[in-house]
């Protein structure tokens, strides 16, 4: 009975969406203050609905209700009850359900945070957003409705995909969501704008924050979803351009382009046209991210079950929200493009040029993506677009994007001079190419890339220190300025760890017997035996190695082969030693005849700092937007 | 300068980097593009000379040998087979009787050697390269 009063909420909610999408659209439209008012009320609604049916498909799985066919495909009595909460988002009804609920929760943010704005403004935000969550709600209850009953009930659930038992997943696919569905945020800030004609630098002071945020939540989803592939996938690798992460990184790029785009709107008032375009784009590319993981078009770790209708109806979908939203956009897009005026040597133009860096970056991943996709669907033979695509065009875009990065914060606004950021900068050159030319020499190997890569990574660093030095002699620095250097400075610790790894990092597949040793990166790693080992769930051969260096014993390491009661799927848990200047990471393969083992270790040298790049990132976001500016607004307009 | 100048000037930029990416990726689309092959056309010689390719594929029951950490198996569509020899650790989901798909180049003996193999992430899934495979020997043999 309760799986019912489920469904029966998502209907209901449904309804109420269409109520939220449509009413306050027309009487924003009609000047109907009656209708406007229906906004919050409706949002309202809609989120304790969809919180409601949320709450209990949870439910469904704690008390293990095998007769809901999502809860007997994705559970079984045997999961951790952890798991079994992660697995309410592992698989595909699930994880579209958390979709719109998060897109709920932000309509309800805006709502609640937005009593300052002008009332036409706010029933228009909302109201977009209604009509997106129509659309997915629509979605969810034709053609995955995660409360479809399966009778009679299962004895057992078929279990959760042992990769994704994991506490990674339990928050990977939230914080991703979050960061996909806030762009809507700025999407509906942007609609609401066109249709208003108000496009000014309050609306960009608006939607500002709202980016941000999305943006933070996009930047640690993916950091953890590519945390998770390394340490959970037992490839070692922490990126493979697999199109599903492609899916989030191109929305990712297009969003950083929008930051800094937005930031020339609100304090110069220029770039308007664009920064709505960026807008409507970077919610569009999410849901075309969400049509690609989802459709089953894409092979990977995130296609789950497919069926053609959910891919025909999203496309449908994609193509009414960017069909309906490009037209708004050329008949009521502001002609003046460029706004107040500047000239060639100014921050705004250096913005610009970043922009077109970021999404010709963005485009170019796109491409690599949709090729293999667009080949097939014309018939023309099946392909594979590797890696090596991917990194020989992406790099060499990201290369004058870095430098760009070092000058871009020195330009004043409207006009500067280049000699003088010129002269101001010339110390971090040359520190810049000091860490260059020095870095790989110490590392023992010099590399052109290695060289670049340090190279770019401290011209970034020196630039923002010396930046630091001169505001910190002007003023005290605003939250904004602490979060861009907060930002700026996590990328160059991500590009110091990606060009560490890249350049330095060893790996080796061996053969190994008990008491055998291996060396990488000057560790030794000596495998004392494997044993059988049972945990909650599964059993597995759990291996014990020694981590040895300079013939001290450092750490104890047990990589595991799993297998699952509930599949027959083995599973490889690698074990990680892990360090602030090195991981070492060893797997096991699968055991040879002699009672030999292959045995897979690496050496990764500075590895974690690339996730604590995009933690950098993410906090300056979060400084960035509790800036005062934001708040004292607030203030003045409520009073 | 005018501001019409100005404004060439930016999009002549926008413009030449657009260009630099676009050459980037002709080049790159050139050399790094694999393309799917099945067993029959490998065994037909339509397999792209001296490339690499991809083969999906069934890995055939009882082939599986293994000569320390490298290994050698057969890959079929069930009408013709090839022999792939791979040196490393397998996905965990290779198996004998499951689908897989590899990605390497053929040697001069006409033995498949791979660089990667590629088994998904689930024990009921077929990689759909693998399941195109099978399905078209299957009408190639219908129709003879």
């Amino acid at each position: 009975m309760i799986p019912e009063f489920g469904h029966y909420a998502l209907i209901l909610a449904f309804c109420i969406a269409c109520i939220q999408g449509v009413l306050p659209l027309l009487g924003a439209h009609q000047g109907r203050r009656e209708w406007l008012v229906l906004a919050r009320p409706a949002a309202q609604t809609v989120f304790c609905l969809l919180a409601i049916a949320f709450a209990i498909l949870a439910w469904s799985f704690y008390i293990n209700d095998f007769s809901v066919l999502y809860v007997a495909e994705h559970s079984n009595s045997q999961l951790p009850i952890m798991y079994r909460l992660g697995a309410v988002w592992g698989g595909h009804e699930g994880s579209l359900l958390l979709w719109i609920f998060l897109l709920s929760t932000w309509t309800i943010l805006v709502a609640q945070l937005s009593k300052a704005l002008d009332e036409f403004m706010v029933a228009r935000v909302i109201g977009v957003l209604g009509l997106v969550t129509c659309g997915l709600l629509l979605f969810v209850l034709t053609t995955s409705n995660p409360f479809a009953r399966l009778l009679p009930a299962a004895q057992d659930g078929r279990s959760l995909n042992p990769l994704l038992q994991d506490p990674g997943l339990v928050f990977h696919p939230p914080m991703l969501y979050m960061g996909y569905v806030g762009f809507s945020v700025a999407f509906a800030f942007a609609i609401a704008s066109l249709l208003s004609g108000r496009l000014d630098a309050a609306w960009a002071r608006w939607s500002r924050p709202w980016t941000t945020a999305a943006w933070v939540f996009l930047t640690l989803g993916i950091a953890l979803g590519s945390w998770w592939a390394y340490y959970e996938l037992g490839w070692g690798g922490w990126w493979f351009w697999d199109p599903v992460e492609n899916a989030s990184f191109i929305p990712w790029l297009v969003g950083t382009a929008l930051l800094h785009s937005l930031a020339v709107t609100e304090k110069r008032g220029g770039f308007k046209s664009w920064t709505v375009l960026l807008a409507i784009t970077a919610f569009s590319l999410s849901l075309l991210g969400t049509f690609l993981v989802r459709s089953g078009v894409l092979t990977s770790v995130h296609a789950f079950a497919t069926d053609p209708r959910r891919g025909i109806f999203i496309l449908i979908f994609l193509a009414l929200v960017v069909g309906s939203s490009l037209a708004l956009y050329a008949w009521r897009a502001p002609k003046s493009t460029m706004g107040g005026k500047f000239s060639l040597s100014s921050r705004e133009t250096l913005i610009l040029l970043g922009n077109v860096f970021l999404v010709v970056s963005a485009g170019s991943v796109l491409l690599g993506t949709l090729y293999p996709l667009l080949i097939d669907a014309l018939h023309l033979g099946k392909i594979s677009v590797g890696p090596p695509y991917f990194n020989s065009v992406f790099v060499p875009i990201m290369i004058p994007l870095l430098v760009l990065m070092g000058i871009g914060p020195w330009a004043n606004w409207k006009n500067t001079d280049l000699v003088i950021v010129i002269k101001r900068l010339w110390l971090a050159g040359l520190v810049a190419v000091a860490a260059g030319i020095a870095i790989p020499l110490l590392m023992g190997q010099f590399t052109w890339l290695a060289g670049v890569g340090f190279l770019l990574a401290f011209w970034v660093i020196a630039s923002g220190c010396l930046q630091v030095i001169r505001q910190a002699r002007v003023g005290k620095p605003t939250r904004s300025f602490i979060g861009m250097q907060l930002a700026h400075l996590g990328i160059a610790v991500f590009v110091i760890g990606i060009t560490m790894v890249g350049a330095y990092q060893e790996e080796k597949d061996v053969r190994m017997s008990a008491s055998d040793t291996v060396t990488v990166g000057g560790y030794e790693i000596q495998l004392q035996s494997v044993a059988a080992a049972l945990g909650p769930n599964y059993k597995a051969m759990r291996g014990t190695f020694l981590l040895i260096k300079n013939g001290k014993t450092e750490a104890t390491m047990y990589p595991e082969k799993r297998s699952y009661f509930s599949s027959t799927m083995p599973m490889t848990e690698a074990a990680i030693d892990a360090g602030l200047t090195r991981d070492i990471y060893v797997s096991l393969g699968e055991e040879l005849d002699d009672k030999s083992w292959a045995v897979r270790v690496y050496y990764k040298p500075f590895v974690d700092w690339i996730w604590g790049g995009c933690l950098l990132m993410a906090l300056g976001g979060v400084l960035a937007i509790s800036d005062k500016r934001y708040r004292i607004k607030l203030k003045k307009q409520i009073s | 300068m005018k501001p019409r100048h100005k404004r060439a000037l930016l999009i002549i930029a926008a413009l030449a980097v657009i260009g630099v990416a676009a050459l980037l990726i002709l080049n790159a689309l050139n050399s790094n593009i694999a393309l799917y092959v099945t067993p029959s056309e490998v065994a037909a010689g339509k397999a792209p000379d001296g490339q690499t390719f991809r083969i999906g594929g069934m890995v055939k029951d009882g082939s599986l040998k293994r000569d320390g950490l490298t290994v050698h198996f057969v890959i079929t569509d069930m009408a013709k087979d090839i022999s792939v020899s791979y040196t490393g650790i397998l996905p965990d989901l290779f198996k004998e009787g499951k689908g897989a798909v590899i990605q390497g180049r053929l040697n001069p003996n006409g033995e498949f050697v791979a660089s990667e193999v590629l088994a998904k992430h689930d024990e009921n899934y077929m990689p759909p390269e693998a399941k195109h495979a099978l399905e078209q020997a299957q009408k190639n043999g219908s129709n003879k």
